[in-house]
């Protein structure tokens, strides 16, 4: 039995320890908005916080992060949240959606770290999270219009 | 427009929402374990009689909710918010009170004007669905104001409709939608509606928010992979190595000590391994032991069919079009160029791989997918499982991406899907196939394999006085369902945008070699286009320079006759004050074309980068495509359109070695990543014709632009895709 929390809850899973987070995630707890992409950490759809920091769910055995916080986009919340989701829905970033999940969850890490990230940040922290619609333009200026809300 | 009567469309409406069981709000498609408890279906229900369905696009629900039937399937490119922006215009309601869901598969209700099925591909969901869907609005329109002129008694000609408010002036009396679905639902639709003149659009020409954008922000947007029926078995299914290959035999005695692992059967497609969930069936299917048969099967490599086709464009083939005597004058030209082109397969690899959850039912079966063309797949199943069409419900999911790939014109997906829930016999549970990104990437239907060959010749003035292209490769739609395209020997996909060349050349011939490779291949975003695009395109810039000519100005003059070209490539050049000093390192270059009936032009300013690669820093992008619905959507699809076809040319390759693919996963088939992505600005070109598609015209251009700018930076010409130049 590993212990997770996830969302702010405890719970127990009766899993093989090498299963990936991603899959435990998905299969066991029902929380279907952190997406499959690749399953080898190149494109980000599975994008998570643990302690905070993110990271892809697809290659990060369940037993790793054994009393860890683990946060996916349904349970993420407060104003960098906030500030990211309407910014991304204010000019329409998404196109087919599927990676948005991921997109998000690197951009709430990344503005939760460096509240005013240039284009070299930018690129930095979401080249990891590929979008096969290219959506890139709209994700680089929704990140820079989170960070203008944010500074207020 | 053929309006249906009220009773035969809310039966499909009733039908709908009963399989469906989508939520009011678009994107709120519960997972079906969830919907039982929601009560989500009852809601939809709403009103239920008392909702007012006046045909087959739009219902009206006592909250007041107008919810419009897609035809399309929606994969970022945008028909939720398109179709139900026509819808809604003409209604006269407030954009807040619209929704969208997808339409059930029905031929009869929802075909593609242009294909006669229901389908969605080449750029096409606006273009057929324009007049279409303004006249199923105005119908609900004239209904409602019908029901207020009776409930008011009052004249219809004295009652205004404006941001889903009906009223009547001279009384005061108003009422919303709503209030008056259940009046209107009792009235006969009218045979003829008269549709807005184009200056009282008030949504459309607009940039009203998309309606799924939130759904797809907060992760709550469901798609087909989402999906977790109680007791559900996740199946993945191993493919032989080469394409057409079977199964010889296998030890599954492994894979079936794994957890989780419920069965293995063998499958037309390979093994199937049923396990509880993703993770067992994974490694359920790692530990399968599979002969495989792979007698007939291609054995050739990339590069075998490569020289094949070289030698091939070294003659002229079956003559796509002519004019003049390119050859006579080819002959006798003080200048003649000369180039090969190579292009190679491609995987479309949309960020959801393919999956579709299928399940019996009392009746019939019951799948959810991401289904392109939702009635094949209906048939293709019910061809499986022994069933009538009309037994099979199909429900168009959300996808996560496509780029072609979910028009399958065999259904190959939802036959596999079928293929292995009728393995498991009768009492099977519900199961769910997903494709790994693996499967996706070595699973076929690529962009076939091309090779051109061009030769042009200028006269002593520098015109260009002949063109010769000789193109060879693969046909998409020869052996499938759409063989019926093929006339006189040509695959219109293999030569578009090459046979109906544009400039003004007097002589011309433009011919093409059909090959036949044991691949599958298929449409990718653009089609012919992807190569067409390509070299005339870079072509043309090397005659042109060849001349001593400017790329927009040399253009121009051979684009007498074609406006709308010669419009976006203005544009674009005055969008990127062409001609103007460039940055210290960096050079432009331009194309344009015309693709599915929409014009686009780019200007890209490109540098050499640290590894010797072209770096793009901006494109500057013009495109007409008739009324431009929603402004916004267009601009995000040249956005993308250019993201996509830039990856592609700078790293997009499928190779194939004794027929085994070796690229498996974005590691080796590399994507464009964010900080690849150039700034792109766009004008959408003013107009009043007909509007014609954005998802795919966008891609064409970037790639040549991005070529003629880099032969222009370092005097290098690229020959073949992906980038890999050559001195010219």
């Amino acid at each position: 039995m590993i212990t997770i929390n996830i969302n702010g809850e405890a719970r127990d899973l009766d899993v093989d320890p090498d299963t990936p987070l991603l899959w435990v995630i998905r299969d066991e707890l029902g929380l279907t908005g952190t997406k499959y992409g690749c399953g080898i950490a190149q494109c980000g759809a599975c994008t998570v916080h643990i302690d905070g920091q993110a990271r892809r769910s697809c290659t990060t055995p369940v037993s790793s992060v054994a009393g860890q916080d683990v946060t996916t986009i349904e349970g993420t919340t407060g104003d960098v949240t906030r500030a990211v989701q309407n910014a991304w829905v204010a000019i329409d970033v998404p196109q087919c959606g599927y990676c948005q999940s991921g997109q998000v969850m690197s951009a709430i890490a990344l503005l939760s770290e460096n509240p005013a990230p240039t284009d070299e940040d930018i690129d930095n922290a979401m080249s990891g999270n590929i979008c096969r619609c290219a959506t890139y333009v709209r994700i680089r200026r929704a990140i820079h219009d989170a960070a203008a809300t944010l500074e207020g | 427009m053929s309006t249906q009567p009220v009773d035969v469309s809310r039966r499909a409406f009733l039908r709908n929402t009963a399989v469906t069981g989508a939520g009011l709000v678009i994107g709120m498609h519960l997972p079906l374990a969830a919907r039982a408890q929601s009560g989500a279906a009852a809601v939809m229900q709403g009103g239920g009689e008392a909702s007012f369905a006046p045909n087959a696009f739009v219902r009206i629900a006592p909250d007041d909710t107008v919810t419009v039937l897609i035809k399309h399937i929606e994969f970022g490119q945008g028909p939720y918010t398109g179709l139900a922006t026509l819808v809604a215009d003409e209604l006269d309601a407030d954009w807040s009170q619209v929704r969208a869901e997808s339409a059930p598969a029905n031929d009869e209700l929802y075909k593609n004007l242009f294909f006669g099925i229901q389908g969605t591909g080449g750029s096409t969901a606006i273009a057929n669905s324009y007049e279409q869907m303004r006249q199923a609005g105005a119908t609900a329109r004239a209904l409602l104001v019908s029901a207020a002129a009776g409930e008011w008694e009052v004249p219809e000609s004295e009652i205004t409709v404006e941001k889903g408010v009906v009223s009547h002036p001279g009384s005061g009396s108003s009422a919303r939608f709503g209030a008056l679905a259940e009046r209107a639902a009792t009235l006969t639709p009218p045979t003829e509606v008269t549709l807005k003149d184009p200056e009282a659009f008030s949504l459309i020409g607009t940039e009203v928010p998309k309606l799924d954008s939130r759904a797809k922000t907060t992760g709550e947007a469901t798609f087909t992979l989402d999906l977790q029926p109680a007791d559900a078995l996740t199946v993945l299914v191993a493919h032989p190595p080469r394409f057409n290959g079977g199964v010889k035999s296998f030890d599954d005695s492994e894979t079936r000590s794994v957890k989780g692992v419920v069965d293995v059967k063998t499958i037309p497609e390979g093994v199937a391994v049923y396990a509880r969930n993703f993770w067992a069936a994974k490694k359920g299917r790692d530990a399968l032991n599979v002969e495989w048969d792979l007698a007939g099967t291609e054995s050739r490599s990339s590069a075998d069919i490569l020289a094949a086709y070289r030698e091939l464009a070294k003659d002229r083939g079956t003559p796509a079009m002519e004019r003049g005597d390119a050859a006579g004058t080819l002959a006798g030209a003080g200048t003649v160029l000369e180039a090969e082109y190579e292009f190679p397969f491609l995987a479309h690899a949309p960020m959801e791989p393919l999956d579709c959850v299928i399940e019996m039912t009392d009746d019939g079966c019951e799948a959810w997918l991401g289904a392109q063309l939702p009635t094949v797949d209906q048939k293709t199943i019910a061809g499986v499982l022994g069933l009538e069409p009309g037994q099979v419900t199909v429900n168009t999911m959300f996808a996560g991406g496509s780029f072609g790939r979910r028009a399958q014109p065999a259904g190959d997906f939802a036959k596999e899907a079928a293929e292995a829930l009728k393995a498991l016999g009768s009492g099977a549970p519900p199961i769910k196939l997903v494709w790994t990104r693996e499967d996706d990437i070595r699973g076929g239907r690529y962009r076939p394999i091309y090779v051109h060959r061009l030769r042009g010749g200028l006269d002593d003035q520098g015109n260009i006085a002949a063109w010769e292209q000789v193109i060879a490769g693969q046909s998409i739609v020869a052996g499938s369902p759409f063989e019926g395209m093929i006339e006189d020997g040509i695959d219109p996909t293999s030569v578009e945008g090459a046979s109906d060349l544009p400039y003004g050349i007097p002589n011309m011939a433009v011919s093409l070699h059909t090959t036949e490779v044991g691949v599958p291949v298929l449409w990718w975003r653009s089609v012919g286009h992807t190569h067409t695009g390509f070299t005339t395109e870079t072509f043309m810039d090397e005659l042109l320079a060849a001349a001593g000519r400017d790329p927009v100005e040399g253009r121009l003059k051979l684009l007498g006759g074609h406006p709308r070209h010669a419009g976006v490539l203005e544009t674009a050049a005055q969008m990127a004050d062409w001609g103007a000093a460039v940055p210290e390192g960096r050079a432009r270059g331009v194309a344009v074309h015309k693709s599915f009936d929409s014009y686009v032009a780019e200007v890209a300013e490109v540098s050499r980068d640290e590894n010797g690669y072209p770096k793009v820093h901006k494109v500057w992008c013009a495109v007409d495509c008739g009324v431009a619905v929603n402004p916004n959507v267009i601009t995000a699809q040249m956005e993308g359109g250019i993201g996509y076809g830039l990856g592609h040319a700078l790293f997009g390759e499928i190779t194939m070695v004794d027929g085994r693919i070796r690229q498996a996963n974005f590691d080796t088939y590399r994507s464009l990543r964010i900080n690849e992505m150039p700034e792109v600005e766009v004008t959408v070109i003013p107009s009043a014709k007909k509007p014609t598609g954005v998802g795919e015209p966008g891609v064409p251009p970037i790639a040549p632009a991005v070529a003629n700018a880099w032969a222009a930076l370092t005097g290098e010409r690229v020959r073949r895709l992906p980038f890999k130049p050559v001195q010219a």
